[in-house]
């Protein structure tokens, strides 16, 4: 039961990090230059000069600085993020409306890397030192120096351009009209080649973690034992070491979620994905910086939650764990 | 330090990396004699495929592809390098006030720097470049802005494990001052291990460099490997080398700058091998 609450502690710990990410907001856009109120609005005329005086009266944006604070913490726990005037909806609804693709992306790109990463590291370490696993380093080397975007577009040029294998952009084919499993297969299709942009520099990441974590445990006592125990290299391999071995990579896998999703804005825009990456590059081009505020609000909103679920994962792996 | 040059001499590997290195370096410096029209100039005609007169062909406006190469490999070195440098006195400024405090300083800005460790980085560097709006400087804040965390945690960790050493509680018990015993024996002690993380960063930073110019976030008047892949990005069917070569030249910057960097951690921290 101590696991448990290990876990309720760790899920009291997001509270500050969801508050500490609208602070930053609050004070974000006050570094813009120009009027808060025209910033929120989004840039140069795109709003009407009523909505502004609305937002300005909103935020209490003629009230003192701890007042404007307060309004906005508020109006931001309530999940009111505001209103984008370029796309004429309100900013939460532009999101979630492109969550799900996003997620879709995200969890692919995620579960493939940290799957193949976990085998490969497996595999490197244990034939170390051989053609095998040098094949695999260099393999890791490169896509962890591969930026996502470069990568993406030379995979259309491969197997969309060239081989026609692949369609280049997009979620599905509308126009088709799919239904039921042939519609799952036509976005599997779609799917493919952002998955592997986004996901191969963590594959890469997670490969060298697993290796080195491998290593690792090749030393220690319950290796040694299990062995004088008489039991065969592959059920030490599978049935004591992996389980600890894999640890550290959940452990970054947790650390890099962040960075996950911004790659996605980038493999997204790429392949005209039709998910948060891509808002927040229409966002970025049209300079509405409350949409944008948005977007990050919610983006680390779901970091948080993976972390979360990192750490469930953790303390269903790891019986050591106790508060 | 000798030892540690031979060391890393030895490792093939990492003195390859640093050949590459050496080669960028030299082509960024040379680029202005090169392509005396720069960048961004009209050379020819557009869309032309790679050949002896232009190497890498030439892009959608007919500007040279290998005057871009060149030009963007001292915008993504001078970003890469200032932005790393930047992180790295700050986080070792918030990581050793933390470390040699320790006490409720250490809480807080320890909290500061996990909570900077969790937020998504690269949506953090684009709202500041877009806050502060693209240029050379904006870049490199925004990147050392969402880059020091890691320094952070190691220059604390260092310093805490250093802090109860014989040779600290020696300096304290001669009386020395905190700045002393900061800059004269706690620094100097952790600089291998801030050398190797700080390299590394270097290649992290021309990545988000790259991604934010490729968005488009970059200073529009100076010339880039992001840039020129964004803009090559539409003439993608017809005319595949005109993002393929900048791209080739990210990879091979930063898989040196990390060959280079995990050749300096077996070098300076030979420790750390045996592991």
């Amino acid at each position: 039961m101590r696991r448990w609450r290990y876990f309720g502690y760790r899920l009291l710990l997001a509270v500050p990090v969801i508050f500490g990410i609208l602070v930053l907001n609050f004070f974000l856009i006050r570094l813009a230059p120009g009027d808060a109120a025209s910033v929120l609005a989004g840039e140069s005329g795109a709003a009407t000069p009523e909505y502004t005086e609305l937002l300005r009266q909103k935020f209490g944006l003629d009230r003192p600085m701890p007042e404007q604070f307060i309004a906005y913490i508020t109006a931001a726990l309530r999940f009111d993020l505001g209103f984008s005037f370029r796309n004429d909806s309100p900013v939460l609804d532009l999101i979630l409306e492109r969550l799900g693709p996003t997620l879709l992306l995200m969890s692919t790109a995620f579960t493939m890397a940290l799957a193949l990463g976990t085998l490969l590291g497996l595999l490197a370490a244990v034939a170390r030192n051989t053609w095998r696993d040098a094949a695999i380093s260099v393999a890791t080397l490169i896509c962890y120096a591969t930026p996502g975007f470069w990568l993406g577009l030379m995979l259309i040029v491969v197997f969309s351009l060239t081989l026609g294998w692949l369609p280049t952009s997009g979620f599905e084919n509308i126009a088709e009209g799919y239904e039921g499993w042939e519609r799952v297969q036509d976005i599997a299709l779609h799917l493919v080649m952002p998955a592997m942009a986004l996901g191969l520099f963590y594959l890469a990441l997670y490969t060298r973690v697993m290796r080195a974590s491998m290593l690792e445990q090749t030393g220690m006592d319950y290796v040694v034992t299990a062995r004088a125990k008489g039991q065969t290299e592959t059920r030490i391999m599978f049935g004591h070491m992996l389980r600890n071995a894999f640890l550290p990579v959940l452990t970054m896998a947790g650390v890099q979620a962040g960075n996950l999703i911004g790659g996605s804005i980038v493999v997204e825009t790429v392949f005209g994905w039709p998910g948060v990456g891509t808002l927040a590059f229409t966002a970025l081009q049209s300079r509405d910086l409350n949409l944008l505020l948005g977007i990050f609000f919610i983006s680390a909103c779901i970091v948080v939650a993976i972390n979360l679920i990192v750490e469930l994962l953790y303390v269903l792996l790891d019986p050591r764990i106790q508060a | 330090m000798p030892d540690g040059l031979r060391r890393f001499a030895r490792n093939r590997m990492a003195v390859l990396g640093a050949i590459v290195i050496a080669i960028i370096v030299l082509v960024s410096v040379l680029a202005p004699f090169l392509y005396p029209k720069g960048a961004f100039s009209l050379a020819g005609q557009p869309l032309q495929p790679p050949s002896l007169q232009f190497p890498l062909g030439t892009d959608a406006l007919g500007r040279d592809v290998a005057a871009g190469v060149a030009e963007g490999a001292r915008t993504s070195l001078l970003i890469g390098i200032a932005a790393a440098l930047s992180a790295v006195i700050f986080g070792a400024m918030i990581g050793g006030i933390a470390g040699y405090y320790r006490g409720t300083v250490d809480i807080v800005l320890m909290r500061v720097t996990e909570f900077f460790q969790t937020i998504p980085a690269f949506l953090l560097a684009m709202l500041l470049v877009v806050i502060l709006s693209p240029s050379l400087l904006s870049v490199i804040i925004a990147i050392a802005a969402v880059s020091w965390p890691g320094i952070a945690r190691l220059v604390r960790g260092e310093f805490v494990a250093l802090g109860g050493r014989e040779f600290i509680l020696a300096s304290l018990g001669l009386g020395a001052s905190g700045p002393r015993i900061i800059f004269r024996h706690l620094l100097p002690n952790c600089l291998s291990a801030i050398i190797t993380v700080g390299s590394l960063l270097v290649a992290t930073a021309i990545l988000l460099e790259t991604g934010l110019a490729f968005l488009g976030l970059g200073d529009p008047n100076i010339m880039s490997w992001g840039l020129q892949i964004s803009a090559g990005r539409v003439s993608l069917r017809t005319a595949w080398w005109v993002c393929t070569f900048p791209g080739i030249a990210i990879l091979l910057t930063v898989l040196s700058i990390n060959l280079v960097g995990d050749g300096l951690n077996e070098a300076l921290n030979p420790r750390l091998r045996e592991r």
